[in-house]
């Protein structure tokens, strides 16, 4: 597969980033290329660790849950679940009915929050600029429903060890439910926009093509390994926080190109809001915190809790020596392996597809570099 | 052929463009932040407060030091000293670093007398990172942005020459 990439008099090298609009955060690209058409790339990372995993070490269990808001902070709402939901499966912690439906709830709306930036940039990069504006004002009204709840639109330090914060302020209901209820329109314009839009068409089929066995080589997940026709998806494989209760299905593409990947994730944010909905109508009444203790100590061990976030597979490997600090915490970020493949999929292709395909990925990388 | 006509003509280029005209006339959704100032959830969490008793003036705080165990950028500095005749801790200083705080809210969740609390106020800019750490006056009194010049002296000595153009 890896051809022999020679310097000869033909191929130059170019520089991408760190400091360039579509990588989305601080990634320099080294291209390789020859005349329009890339060779190689290389990716180099890191100018946005801040140590994340070791700040834990020194952190109490409840100190550390802010600081995973930081890692993908397009997706607070479930970096947060991961580890929450990992301490209190080790400190075996009830979680109320009423905080566990609150919890997806949250967690789906953050998904389209995500899904939309996604496509508003991605659209964005491959030159449509109106979509970029219609996504931002469906985001805008996600992340008021954040503020409202949580008391932050970003980094939202969304739910505390054992529950939530605080319950559900008035009027929140009623306005998820007007979201819920005028988002599908929303979508098809978004649809109507692109998706039979011959340029967009033209710079996203056959881009960037990977096939379903080389994903799941690469290790791929989330929508860029659906995408290729791989239905894996842990909400449905490995149900956790309760989401056994709720149905939905997963989206899957055909190609694994780039356009693939575009459908998948506009039917996720469908099939996040029909979870959404359901959520609405059995929304339980009761308590929101369950009995947490004020020091907490997990049994000594090891336990990988992962969760479906809008990237893929987000994993959190705690491991506990018995006190009130982790002793570890490993963090599997889903887009740090989406990015491997980067390489793989530019190789041919022309430097405008780089773009199209670092958009595809959909990268964040304050959660690559951690 | 309908195909090859719906390419000669554009048609899906155009059902964009039609949905572009459609919001030209509509609302606009901007919102003019430096004049209106944006309405605020009642939840966010902004710039620190030290609340006082709204009637007797005296401060909240018990100088229980909960708050700066909590947080976890350790960056609350609870100074407080014993009262000889009551026996009780009664607070002396305060000091609060806006420029590392995560604003994650631990601090007021934790406070059993609601005395720290993290407010509406979004506006935290300053001009210098010494204006940054909050001593215990400006988190009772809140923060007058607009007078620079009173900035200048309790907070520092030596100022930049911007900050001297800036306040004339
Ligand atoms: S909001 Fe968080 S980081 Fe800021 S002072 Fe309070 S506890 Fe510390
Ligand atoms: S602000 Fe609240 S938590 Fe902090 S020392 Fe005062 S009373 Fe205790």
């Amino acid at each position: 597969m890896i051809e022999p990439t020679i310097l000869d008099a033909k191929e130059i090298e170019i520089n991408m980033g760190p400091q360039h609009p579509s990588t989305h955060g601080v990634l320099r690209v080294k291209l390789k290329i020859d005349g329009e058409k890339v060779r190689q790339a290389e990716c180099i990372i890191g100018y946005l660790h801040r140590g994340v995993e070791k700040i834990s070490e020194n952190r109490n269990y409840f100190k550390c849950i802010p600081y995973y808001d930081r890692t993908d902070y397009i997706a607070a709402v479930s970096n947060g679940l991961g580890f929450i939901l990992g301490v209190e499966k080790m400190a075996e912690i009830q979680v109320p009915e009423r905080a566990q439906y609150i919890r997806i709830m949250m967690t789906e709306l953050n998904r389209i929050a995500s899904h939309l930036l996604w496509l508003a940039t991605h659209a964005l990069d491959i030159g449509a600029m109106t979509v970029f504006l219609y996504c931002f004002r469906e985001r805008e009204e996600i992340l008021k429903l954040f503020e409202a709840l949580f008391g932050a639109r970003l980094t939202t330090h969304a739910f505390r060890i054992g529950g939530l914060w605080k319950d559900l302020p008035p009027g929140f209901v009623e306005a998820v439910k007007k979201f819920t209820d005028e988002f599908p329109a929303r979508v098809d314009e978004y649809e109507q926009l692109l998706t039979k839009n011959r340029i967009w068409l033209d710079r996203t089929r056959g881009i960037g093509v990977i096939s379903a066995a080389e994903a799941i080589e690469y290790g791929l997940s989330g929508p860029p390994l659906r995408g290729s026709g791989v239905p894996y998806d842990v909400r449905k494989l490995r149900p956790y926080g309760g989401y056994e209760n709720f149905e939905f299905d997963v989206p899957v593409g055909k190609n694994g190109d780039t356009y693939d990947r575009y459908l998948v994730r506009i039917e996720e944010m469908l099939q996040s809001r029909r979870i959404v909905e359901q959520i609405l109508q059995k929304l339980p009444s009761g308590p929101i915190r369950g009995k947490v203790p004020r020091v907490l100590k997990p049994a000594a061990g090891e336990y990988y809790s992962a969760v479906e976030g809008p990237r893929g597979e987000l994993g959190y490997y705690i491991v506990s020596d018995g006190s009130t600090q982790p002793f570890r915490v490993r963090i599997r970020p889903p887009t740090f392996i989406s990015l491997q493949v980067l390489d793989r999929l530019v190789r041919g292709h022309l430097i405008a597809d780089v773009v199209a395909i670092i958009g595809t990925l959909d990268i964040v990388l304050g959660e690559i570099d951690r | 052929m309908v195909n090859f006509l719906k390419r000669v003509f554009f048609v899906d280029v155009l059902a964009g463009l039609a949905l572009t005209l459609k919001y030209t006339f509509h609302r606009v959704y901007t919102e003019q932040y430096p004049t209106e100032k944006p309405k605020l959830a009642e939840r966010y969490r902004g710039a620190p407060r030290l609340n006082n008793d709204p009637e007797t003036g005296e401060t909240l705080c018990i100088a229980c030091d909960l708050c700066a165990q909590v947080c976890p950028e350790d960056l609350i500095v609870v100074g407080s000293e014993r009262d000889p005749d009551t026996r009780k801790k009664v607070l002396t200083t305060y000091t609060f670093d806006t420029s590392r705080c995560l604003f994650c809210g631990l601090c007021q969740e934790i406070c059993p007398t609601n005395a720290i609390e993290l407010t509406q106020d979004f506006e935290l800019a300053t001009y210098s990172r010494r204006n940054m750490v909050w001593d215990r006056t400006r988190l009772e009194q809140g923060w007058d942005r607009i007078d620079y010049g009173a900035d200048r002296e309790t907070a520092s000595g030596r100022e930049s020459s911007r900050y001297e153009r800036k306040t004339g």
